[in-house]
């Protein structure tokens, strides 16, 4: 049994540091490549048409702010466009939008309530520009986003970009813990990329050619996190999907624990149920890295997490029933060690590869602060990340597995 | 495809696995040389102090300090512990190194035997505890709580020496000492000043067998309260 238990460790620790040096490799190897991409970059193109469709239901305090923000972009008007959908409000929200209603680029549309996809597509029916992206009621974007983003359509094999989110006005320890999140995901997002290997494209912004839609069809329900499922379908199909790091978007994030077990709850179950339906794509080589290493390491890292788990549950289950059993045997009693000995520093093979994990984990924290916040700075916000984000996933993720195995889907809100 | 990337992070990732296997090995083997160490230190401490002993044999016992048993057996005790749950009861390399030091208790036992038949017990000395266990699961109930009460009286007590023997150990010289003090195989066994104590013993058993422990609860409380008396005068 013990036999078993360790080389079950050795592999997932070795296809943990597999994945990470992948990782690595590839950051190097766009460092390397930077100056090409940039002197390619030409000012002068001719923009193409963009319309922004923000969906919105019950978002009357920050529908305002989020149609300013596109207002602001540095666009030329005539090609920008913005769709705001009102998916069936019960507040004010509409009452609130008819300020914009004798705006020229702002058409505001009415339906019932049906979900956020539903609302995205009724405003697609009606689209003809170029280029269509989506901003959630929650999020802002940086007037230069756009221009950023339409550089990367220059190449025609681009059939969606997306963008770097950050967190807006991080305040609470669970919203400093994703702006390190955040970080990081701006960091692996320029990966997959540069991978062609990106799977989802964030509802916050994220521009899509029109035609797209009209070939492969529009947003369906798919457990509430469809802008994955889109990205998975535009895979499948052989689409590439950049990114631009540069074009920010502000998203406002969960605040307390409660609000982000459930949204994480609905990304980790809706990434489960979505890979499921396309695993076609594992293991093939005509998807390049997406089904070759990307999505098996997204979906195995879930499952191996299971397993580490249960396994230090068990070993901290253990420890504790034994400090009880010493506890009630001779009391409580507290010994400094007299000197640091490290003799008693573990240096089993499975401590020492841990440790190594952990390093390159901190370096590329470290690479993905640079990336997205400019500087390598530590600050309180990585501390948190560290010392809960191991913590508190686990909840999420097991209860994704949960809803999976007994097909209980989750709801947006 | 880019296959060759594929096989590069291998190497890389393989290469990263074997630094991680060689510089745990060399630690692992790094500690059981300390141990080596540690127990030839013993050795020669024990082989010292029988010499001396010896020597003096003619002379009076005044001569006998009370620094000739060895310091660092409880030490070696500890880190032999440790390695032994970390590596595993089957490292033949640790059992090893564990018979060697069951060899180095019995010495150090013996020697104390010798001044006391000799000399009376050596003042300040607290009659030696002899503990029998077992690792084996289901075997010994007890073992790992009286480890916990050991452990502890050790600590509060650094004049108190523990030899400890792993029942299983397959040591003749530990069946020759259960033989002598016809120790049965019932364990936890406490073997206090040649009578044997089977079963879990409590911390206030233990100081109920060696009243020496009390006293010195009583003149440590004592000490205490005259700090006391003169800090607040």
């Amino acid at each position: 049994m013990a036999a078993i238990d360790e080389i079950i460790t050795y592999a997932l620790l070795f296809l943990a540091l597999y994945f990470e040096v992948f990782l690595l490799v590839t950051y190097f190897e766009i460092k390397d490549q930077k100056g090409k991409f940039l002197s390619s970059f030409k000012k002068n193109i001719a923009l193409p048409s963009v319309t922004i469709i923000v969906p919105v239901w019950n978002e009357e305090a920050t529908v305002l702010k989020t149609v300013f923000s596109l207002l602001k972009l540095d666009y030329p008007r005539h090609l920008l466009s913005v769709f705001v959908v009102d998916d069936g409000s019960t507040d004010k929200t509409w009452n609130v939008l008819q300020r914009f209603s004798r705006n020229k680029q702002i058409t505001l549309l009415q339906k019932p309530n049906g979900g956020k996809h539903t609302a995205v597509n009724f405003a697609l029916e009606r689209t003809k520009s170029d280029l269509v992206g989506c901003l959630d009621a929650d999020s802002f974007v940086h007037p230069q986003a756009l221009r950023r983003i339409v550089a990367n359509f220059e190449d025609p094999e681009i059939m969606a970009v997306t963008p770097a989110m950050k967190v807006h006005e991080a305040s609470t320890v669970i919203q400093l813990m994703q702006k390190v999140e955040y970080g990081w995901a701006v960091f692996l997002r320029q990966i997959f990329a540069y991978l062609n290997a990106q799977y989802v494209i964030p509802g916050p912004f994220s521009i899509v050619r029109s035609k797209v839609f009209h070939q492969i069809g529009f947003y369906k329900h798919a457990y509430n996190t469809e802008d994955m499922e889109m990205a998975l379908r535009m895979q499948s199909n052989g689409y590439k999907i950049g990114n631009e790091p540069s074009a920010l978007v502000y998203t406002v994030t969960p605040n307390t624990l409660k609000k982000l077990y459930k949204q994480r709850l609905r990304w980790t179950y809706g990434f489960l149920r979505n890979t499921f339906d396309y695993k076609h794509l594992f293991f093939r080589p005509q998807y390049g890295h997406l089904g070759m290493i990307i999505l098996p390491t997204a979906s195995f890292s879930l499952v191996s997490l299971l397993y580490i788990i249960g396994k230090a549950i068990v070993d901290y289950a253990n420890i504790i029933f034994n400090k009880i059993i010493e506890f009630r045997t001779v009391g409580f009693h507290f010994k400094w060690p007299n000197t640091f000995d490290w003799f008693y520093f573990n240096t089993d093979l499975v401590a020492i590869l841990s440790f190594m994990a952990l390093i390159f984990t901190i370096t590329m924290l470290f690479m993905s602060r640079k990336l997205s916040e400019g500087h390598m700075r530590p600050g309180r916000d990585m501390l948190y990340f560290l010392a809960l984000y191991s913590v508190i996933a686990p909840l999420w993720i097991i209860k994704a597995f949960y809803n999976v195995a007994f097909a209980k889907s989750t709801k947006w809100r | 495809m880019d296959w060759k990337k594929y096989a590069y992070t291998f190497l890389i990732t393989a290469a990263i696995f074997g630094t991680a296997i060689f510089l745990s090995n060399f630690f692992n083997q790094k500690k059981l040389n300390e141990i080596k160490d540690i127990e030839s230190r013993i050795a020669v401490d024990i082989l010292a102090s029988e010499t001396q002993f010896s020597l003096l044999e003619e002379l009076s016992c005044r001569d006998i300090g009370n620094t000739f048993l060895s310091k660092e057996l409880a030490e070696l005790g500890d880190r032999l512990s440790y390695t032994e749950e970390s590596r595993g009861t089957d490292d033949p390399e640790v059992m090893n190194l564990k018979r060697y030091y069951s060899l180095l208790e019995i010495k150090d036992f013996l020697l104390y035997q010798k001044v006391k038949d000799r000399c009376g017990a050596p003042e300040g000395f607290l009659p030696p505890i002899i503990y029998f266990y077992s690792n084996e699961e289901g075997v010994c109930d007890g073992c790992e709580r009286e480890g916990y009460v050991l452990t502890r009286l050790r600590e509060e007590y650094p004049d108190l020496r523990v030899y400890s023997f792993d029942y299983d150990l397959n040591l003749s010289a530990i069946s020759t000492l259960v033989n002598i003090y016809g120790v049965k195989g019932e364990l936890p066994a406490l073997l206090i000043n040649e009578k044997t104590y089977y079963g879990f013993k409590s911390i206030e058993d233990i100081k109920e067998i060696i009243p020496a422990l009390k006293e010195i609860d009583r003149q440590k409380a004592e000490a205490e309260k005259q700090a006391t008396s003169t800090k607040d005068n």
